[in-house]
């Protein structure tokens, strides 16, 4: 019964959907004062709140682990933990469909409950595409993905208990993406809408920026957190590997970080108006492009997840429709909206158009890097694409990219002299020619990591450089948050720089007392010894790790094995000091009693994540500023109103007395 | 002006059509080896099985082609190629194999129980002469000539739709 | 939901026991070469390596018994002397470009090097023209 309840409010969303779409269309024809546009608006929050509701079933199934639905059947076990029951629920195509479109549903009815600054032609036009881009996929849910298929027989046990997806970071980790990507449809929707009835106003940058910024952060998390799972779940110390499943994460995030700032040159300066609408498309087709690459298969990367050349065709569809559609609504479109208002090269606008190319160059060859081995496949010729191709390459955008973000914020809107904060670029240029001097002397270094630490530490001091002879307590949370987040992307470099430049590694085999040196630690092997979990058998080295002369830490690698599925997987054991990481895992036994170990010592390796997580707390210092600032702006507006009928009041008592 | 306007969609169409061809595709994970064509490296093993005989590189250049089979005793598919390599060796193909990473005494209890087609096996513990001929996994078939020359390369576990290919590549190599 | 598939991947990535070798690993599979700057240059070398079993993983980062073995190839040639591309020649004469996660420029990969420089050039273009003209 659940499960139909929940089916049937599928429908009905999906019914509503389509109502949406008409009605939003035919009154964006029909202009102002459209009957039938009375219906958008509740449509689009009634279809919220069904999906909601049908949501919340699929839940329930999973908690109650209805056997009998063939979703949870085959995803779910009854002797799952409870959070890992409700978190299976998102952890397998159908659910995590459904999710997308519940949160994109969810996002529908909050645009049409709350924003009332577009004209209101423009906000037919967005619910309308909003609604036609939902349709899509219920229909996708409906007719090929449906989550709630009753099983015949309803099976006795439930089939999915994979170890490795029960882990509190996986289990969050997709919603996390998944707001981003729909985020990101928020702003598309936003485009459109304004590209149909030729109204790309700052107001329209105003009311996408929360949108865009909410999905950044999301996505900037979710970037970060899956980076810190691959570093300590796949035991070999690496945090990036330019994977194509990774690339189809990171894409979307670029042309979200530059469609914020084009949006910001909008909605400040009314300048840049194609560019933002187009970003806009962009950074949802990534975002769609990287979900077909991630589930169609076509990639090597993902060949071994059960992917179905059904669903890749099905997405393709979906995906040739709206951004195809789109792409061709501009490309017909983007010549009737003039450019806006101009303005000088050393400008903050001029900083802002430098970086937004830079990062549209960065995302065109992510792109490229990632879909070449696609490329030759057709040919028959197989190439790999990797770390020495993206490094450098990236580089070559993303280091003058650096310099613009670390003065840009200091120029003034329309134009500016240099000379005006010449004391500024003066410190910044020493702060990183010092560094690059300093390093390249002291230490045996690569070029990039000792670009990226000069860089780093310019930028560290530069990215303040805004707050500079001003009251603190008088800077609007926006500025904060920008600082925030310029402030992040160093802390992450540091991290990165630092981790390629210094690591340490050491492979040993040892036997049981033994020491072995790694950086400034020492690490003696003190046991091995068996241990075994609900599925699995281990053995766990018991090590103890002295740094210089302090104190020994306790660690603890393993090296599972689990007998259903049979497989073998690494458990490294980390110990956290503030200046690094060391990274420790136990492999096979190496004969005579010895056991392999690897050791890394990576200073400042965690700066990496500190940074991902500085630069989303920057996101939402910057989101929450403007959202306060719209409703004080409103609230002014409003009272602006008020006196202003007033006014008119008297003034027509005094016309009156007049007479 | 406007026809920059057209060259994102021109580039997503470029996209739609590559992926759409590629979803129709079979996926396949082959690496092909790129020695095909060119002389078989120098290599000497020893034995794979006790009392066996070792293989070198120069006894494949001595006129008669033969078939050089890569598998190894843990390999599953080798069990299920093992009844077509009989077949190949009734039909009369010379082979010779080599036993990746393997033990004696599993080898010699995998040809106890799935046969012995191989009138030699050598043994190759580091996957050195695997890595030579640019074999990428187990099992794998290569066709010799008499001269010592790498003919042909066939990836995976031998199917019965196979054997008449294998027996084809090596007529034309000389047999 | 990226990592989630990655997650799924690893199942794949880790064989199943029943179809993996009880050999023990080559030499210098986990053994660094006692000369640490010949080290550093086997492990440059060998995280731009791919592993032909694991799909998408350099020899660095794999558990793969043949990844061990590639490993202990590319060390005892760095040890013997022969410089890192003469390894990665040695292996891509065997397995082609897919071997190799650095692209080296070859009549199938100039366009992964032509399309940066023509970004560059294109780069350039777009901010000359936006500012080049402007007050």
């Amino acid at each position: 019964m659940i499960a139909e309840l929940g089916l049937a409010a599928l429908w009905l969303a999906a019914a509503l959907a389509a109502l949406q779409t008409v009605a939003g269309f035919l009154s964006v024809r029909a202009g102002q004062g459209a009957e039938i546009a009375a219906l958008i608006r509740p449509a689009s929050m009634m279809q919220g709140l069904l999906v909601a509701f049908s949501f919340a079933m699929l839940l329930w199934l999973f908690a109650i682990t209805d056997l009998s639905v063939k979703l949870v059947a085959a995803n779910s076990h009854v002797d799952k933990p409870l959070i890992y029951k409700l978190s299976g629920t998102w952890g397998n195509h159908e659910g995590s469909m459904l999710l997308w479109v519940t949160v994109m549903a969810a996002a529908g009815a909050l645009i049409a409950a709350v924003e009332h600054r577009l004209p209101e032609r423009t906000m037919y036009a967005t619910l309308g595409a909003q609604g036609l881009v939902a349709l899509g996929f219920y229909g996708f849910l409906l007719l090929s993905s449906n989550p709630f298929e009753r099983l015949p027989v309803p099976a006795l046990q439930g089939m999915g208990l994979n170890p490795l997806l029960q882990d509190i970071g996986l289990a969050l980790h997709p919603p996390t993406l998944y707001f981003g990507y729909v985020g990101l449809s928020v702003a598309f929707s936003f485009a459109v809408g304004a590209l149909l009835t030729r109204s790309v106003t700052p107001d329209f940058a105003r009311a996408m920026r929360p949108w865009v910024l909410g999905a950044w952060v999301f996505l900037t998390l979710g970037i970060t957190a899956g980076s810190y799972w691959a570093y300590y779940e796949l035991g070999w110390g690496g945090w990036w590997f330019w994977d194509p499943v990774e690339n189809a994460s990171l894409m979307p995030w670029l042309a979200a970080t530059a469609l914020l700032h084009s949006a910001s040159v909008l909605a400040s300066r009314d300048a840049l108006r194609t560019w933002t609408i187009m970003l806009g498309v962009v950074a949802f087709s990534m975002s769609m492009i990287g979900t077909f690459l991630v589930r169609s298969g076509i990639l090597t990367s993902v060949h071994a997840f059960a992917v179905d050349p059904e669903r890749g065709t099905f997405i393709l569809v979906l995906l040739t429709l709206y951004i195809g559609g789109a792409l061709l609504l501009f490309a017909l479109r983007a010549n009737t909206i003039s450019e806006g208002k101009r303005f000088s090269v050393t400008s903050r606008e001029g900083a802002l158009v430098f970086n937004n190319v830079m990062l549209s160059a960065i995302l065109a060859i992510v792109l490229l890097g990632t879909l070449y081995p696609l490329l030759t496949e057709a040919f028959n010729v197989r190439v790999s694409v990797g770390p020495p191709y993206f490094n450098p390459v990236g580089a070559i955008f993303f280091m003058p990219m650096l310099l613009v973000m670390g003065v840009g914020p200091l120029l003034r809107w329309r134009e500016d002299r240099p000379d005006r904060i010449r004391s500024e670029l003066a410190l910044f240029a020493a702060l990183i020619i010092a560094a690059i001097v300093l390093l390249s002397l002291l230490v045996e270094i690569a070029l990039l990591p000792l670009l990226g630490l000069a860089m780093g530490l310019g930028l560290a001091v530069a990215s303040f450089m805004p707050l500079r002879s001003r009251q603190l307590g008088r800077i609007p949370a926006a500025t904060w948050g920008m600082v925030l987040a310029h402030f992040g992307i160093t802390v992450a470099l540091i991290g990165m720089a630092s981790e390629s430049a210094f690591s340490e590694e050491e492979l040993v085999a040892l036997s049981a007392g033994e020491s072995a040196t790694v950086g400034p630690w020492t690490v003696t092997l003190e046991a091995v010894e068996p241990v075994a979990g609900p599925n699995w058998t281990a053995i766990q080295g018991r090590l103890s790790a002295r740094y210089g002369d302090s104190e020994p830490v306790v660690l603890a690698p393993q090296a599972r094995s689990f007998w259903a599925p049979p497989q073998q997987t690494t458990e490294s054991a980390l110990s956290t000091r503030w200046n690094g990481q060391l990274y420790a895992v136990i492999g096979d036994p190496a004969g005579e009693g010895r056991f392999q170990l690897r050791l890394w010592w990576k200073p400042f390796v965690t700066l990496i994540w500190y940074g991902g997580v500085v630069i989303a707390l920057g996101g939402v210092l910057a989101l929450i500023g403007h959202v306060l600032n719209d409703l004080r702006r409103r609230h002014r507006e409003r009272r602006l109103d008020e006196q202003r009928s007033e006014e008119e009041a008297l003034g027509i008592l005094s016309g009156e007395e007049r007479l | 002006m406007s026809w920059r306007l057209w060259i994102p969609l021109m580039v997503f169409a470029g996209f739609i059509g590559l992926a759409a061809y590629q979803l129709t595709q079979p996926k396949d994970d082959i690496v092909e080896s790129r020695m095909v064509g060119q002389e078989l490296p120098y290599f000497e093993l020893p034995p794979a099985v006790e009392r066996g005989e070792s293989i070198s590189s120069a006894d494949f250049a001595d006129g008669t082609p033969r078939l050089l089979n890569i598998w190894a005793s843990w390999c599953l598919p080798c069990i299920a190629e093992a009844p077509h390599l009989e077949r190949l060796q009734r039909e009369g193909a010379e082979i010779v194999g080599i036993a990746i990473r393997d033990r004696p005494e599993d080898v010699a209890q995998f040809l106890a129980q799935h046969g012995n087609p191989y009138t030699a096996i050598g043994r190759d513990d580091l996957s050195q002469v695997q890595l030579e001929i640019g074999s990428s996994g187990v099992p794998e078939t290569f066709v010799i000539d008499g001269e010592g020359m790498i003919r042909y390369q066939h990836i995976g576990d031998i199917r019965p739709e196979d054997v008449p290919i294998l027996l084809e590549e090596l007529r034309k190599a000389g047999a | 939901m990226t990592r989630l598939l990655a997650a799924m991947l690893l199942t794949a990535f880790a064989l199943p026991l029943a179809a993996q070798d009880t050999m023990p690993p080559a030499p210098y599979a986990y053994r660094q070469l006692d000369d640490p700057a010949a080290e550093a240059e086997a492990q440059d070398l060998m995280e731009t390596l791919r592993c032909l079993k694991c799909q998408s993983q350099s020899i660095a980062d794999s558990d793969a018994p043949m990844a061990g073995d590639m490993r202990h190839q590319v060390r005892i040639r760095i040890a013997s002397g022969e410089s890192p591309n003469e390894v990665r020649q040695w292996l891509t004469e065997r397995y082609g470009d897919y071997v190799s996660y650095e692209p080296q420029i070859s009549a199938t990969t100039w366009p992964l090097f032509a399309i940066p420089i023509l970004l560059v050039l294109v780069v350039g273009a777009i901010l000359y023209r936006r500012f080049g003209k402007l007050p």
